[in-house]
């Protein structure tokens, strides 16, 4: 599992990982180092790579054990006079040959098999233990085929809700954060550093604990049910502020001044000079957000019970809920409410490391 | 068209008074350089006049009207920051057009004030760049002709050529010299450099600790300076300053110093004794030689040779520094005694709390 993880990532990035400190040998540093980043890499990315892979297999080979990295399938034949394709196994015969061969039936210890080169002839019967099953990597599309088509409208729906929270509240907590952070940052007026620890201070109160009467507030505004309701809780967060802040206090005041000398009005200051030239910064508010808005459980679960405003990470929940498990369609539905996060980070990627490493937030 | 009155101009932040009270007359179109040491208040007195800082007594006027209550973008005047300000993530004509846009000036119009600037400061082959690609000097250009679209007024020089390096301080200086005579408006220019301040203005204006010291035009300030501190400042290298007193003896006098002998103060009446008196004296304004006579036994410790000019760190009797500047090539060598005296008529005296004690040479006695 890991190996092919780690193999891939050598061929893909190449003479990068193969830098190393001594110009010629391998230092024990070298050693030391890529050791350490293996392990990491085996961490962090080991899990995802399974829950990827293992969506592609079938019920059965999920059941499988011991697993297999790569998702198999049982190779099987179509037979003239057998209603349903044959699963094909090699067979030990008798005489030490390996022969490969359609299975029909299996009877106690026994199987019946038949060559299905010549299905017409005689049925031979072995026994089971001396048979392999022929398998070949076999990705299960019908996973997500299965899962796309068979809850209809229902996962789009789902998809439309996740992405409507995510994305319109993204954009009100940037506009307000970042206009809480401009006050905060480039105004002096009595009460600002009070305002920075209030804003600060709830950062001490765990989610869970404001999650009751943050319910009592949408449903006294009658937003139970509402994706408003998921949005309006979340806009305004003490790290988007703060980070937000940090940054535009790197922005020189003569900047805003010589703005304010060529006739900008305070909003369009904060428009034209002060959004531009914090967008490191927003961009690593907008990761958190997403992030945050697109996993949020609690908060919808609480607040959405309709299965018409459920979001991905509900509906993903609630296929656990029902008598059988279909872990198959679960990763597969897990795997797809993963790949937006990866889209959004792979394109908002260039500016993290930029924003991070300039607002001093490790 | 745009003179500049301040009257009892008072700005305090909290309970420190940072500029306790100035009065100021610029007349219109003059050049008028602030000068003083680093925290004398000159940038603080330039953003009262922007705008930028809010005055806490006192009033400013531009052309007769007190524009101590209106905005900085309404007074008419424009400023360019010592470090620039450019806005970086705009292109320079993006810099130049953003106050025009922002008060909804027509396209053309823009566009027409924008290539003039371009022109006149030779920067309208960068228009597209932005600032990041520009080098020091360019990007100075583009702030003074973002000042220069606005069209103001009043300009406001903020330290503009502190963060550029010597040679290239030296060519702004000459251009902003001849933008000042082309544009022929008011133009203040803030600066802690004397020699942007001798070599600019029309009328420097010396501040200490948020007052002024003394106004005048920059040969005015270096031959009769005021104070000690105006003598020291103005001029380099600086004044020599030696203490003492002064012995009236029937109409001239002698400057006398323990350890040193008495100095013939010649080319100036003295009518009566002075008991504590400083004598400065410029580094040029000495006769030397090597002969004893009339004059201070100097001892060379350093020789700096300028090539054009030669100057000697000396030491006096009573580890007094001396400096000596003179034309040419020096032939002293290190550790020879020099003997030095001012010539005639050109030496300042001030009195026990620094004050010019007048007449001052110069007045009396040209070269």
């Amino acid at each position: 599992m890991a190996d092919s993880s780690m193999t891939n990532q050598r061929q893909g990035l190449g003479s990068f990982l193969f830098a190393r400190r001594g110009r010629k040998r391998l230092a024990l540093s070298d050693i030391l180092t890529y050791a350490y980043l293996l392990l990491g890499v085996v961490i962090m990315f080991g899990p995802v790579a399974w829950v990827v892979l293992s969506s592609f297999k079938t019920p059965a080979s999920l059941q499988e054990f011991p697993p297999t990295v790569l998702p198999y399938a049982t190779e099987s034949v179509a037979l003239d006079g057998f209603n349903a394709p044959l699963p094909l196994y090699d067979v030990t015969m008798e005489d030490g040959e390996i022969r490969r061969m359609a299975q029909v039936r299996r009877v106690g210890l026994n199987a019946q098999m038949v060559d299905p080169e010549n299905p017409a002839a005689e049925r031979v019967t072995v026994p089971a233990a001396s048979t392999e099953p022929v398998r070949r990597v076999h990705f299960a599309v019908e996973n997500y085929t299965k899962l796309l088509s068979n809850s209809g409208s229902d996962i789009w729906r789902y998809v439309f809700n996740s992405l409507f929270i995510t994305v319109v509240a993204t954009a009100i907590t940037l506009i307000m954060n970042s206009m809480a952070a401009f006050a905060l940052s480039k105004y002096r007026f009595r009460g600002s550093n009070a305002a920075l620890m209030a804003i600060l201070a709830t950062l001490m109160i765990p989610a869970t604990v404001v999650l009751v009467p943050t319910y009592l507030i949408v449903a006294q505004l009658g937003l139970v049910n509402n994706l408003w309701g998921v949005i309006l809780p979340t806009v305004a967060t003490p790290t988007g502020v703060f980070l937000l802040r940090q940054y535009m206090l790197t922005i020189p005041d003569e900047l805003i001044e010589a703005a304010r000398m060529d006739h900008a009005s305070e909003w369009r200051i904060f428009w034209r000079i002060m959004l531009p030239l914090s967008a490191p910064a927003l961009a690593v508010v907008a990761i958190f957000s997403i992030l945050s808005r697109w996993n949020d459980f609690l908060l919808p679960l609480v607040v959405l019970s309709r299965r018409e405003s459920f979001t991905l990470q509900l509906a993903l929940a609630s296929y656990q809920g029902e008598n059988v498990i279909h872990y198959d369609q679960l990763l597969a539905m897990t795997t797809l409410t993963a790949l937006p996060l990866a889209g959004a980070f792979i394109f908002l990627q260039r500016y993290i490391t930029a924003g991070v490493a300039s607002t001093g937030i490790k | 068209m745009s003179n500049l009155v301040l009257r009892h101009l008072r700005k305090s932040f909290g309970s420190v008074d940072v500029i306790p009270g100035v009065d100021l007359d610029i007349s219109d179109g003059e050049f008028v350089v602030f000068v003083g040491p680093s925290g004398c208040g000159k940038s603080t007195l330039l953003r009262l006049i922007a705008g930028l800082e809010d005055a806490t007594s006192g009033d400013i006027q531009i052309d007769g009207k007190s524009v101590v209550d209106v905005p900085a973008a309404d007074r008419g005047v424009a400023m360019v920051f010592q470090s620039y300000a450019l806005y970086p993530h705009m292109t320079v004509r993006e810099n130049l057009s953003f106050g025009l846009e922002n008060i909804r000036m027509p396209k053309a119009e823009i566009e027409q004030r924008v290539s003039h600037a371009a022109k006149l400061l030779q920067i309208d082959k960068l228009l597209e760049r932005r600032p990041k690609q520009l080098s020091g000097g360019q990007r100075q250009r583009v702030a003074i002709g973002r000042a220069i679209t606005r069209d103001p007024k009043i300009f406001l020089f903020d330290e503009p050529l502190s963060n550029l390096d010597a040679e290239l301080r030296v060519l702004m200086r000459v251009e902003i010299t001849k933008l000042h005579e082309r544009l022929g408006n008011t133009m203040i220019y803030v600066t802690h450099d004397q020699v942007e301040a001798m070599t600019m203005a029309d009328k420097i204006v010396v501040l200490r600790g948020g007052v002024i010291e003394q106004v005048g035009a920059p040969l005015d300030l270096y031959n009769n300076p005021k104070n000690t501190f105006v003598a020291g400042f103005i001029g380099s290298p600086r004044m020599n300053f030696v203490e003492g007193a002064v012995r009236a003896e029937g109409g001239s006098g002698a400057f006398v110093s323990p350890d040193l002998p008495s100095l013939d103060l010649a080319g100036r009446s003295i009518p009566a004794s002075i008991d504590q008196v400083t004598i400065g004296i410029r580094p040029e304004d000495f006769d030397v030689s090597t002969e004893p006579g009339n004059g201070w036994p100097a001892t060379v410790e350093v020789l700096e040779q300028h090539g054009a000019n030669s100057y000697l760190h000396c030491t006096l009797p009573g580890r007094r520094m001396l400096l000596i500047h003179q034309a040419g090539q020096s032939s002293a060598r290190r550790g020879d005694i020099l003997y030095v005296a001012p010539r005639e008529g050109l030496f300042h005296l001030f009195d026990g709390q620094g004050l010019a004690i007048r007449p001052s040479p110069r007045a009396q006695v040209l070269r």
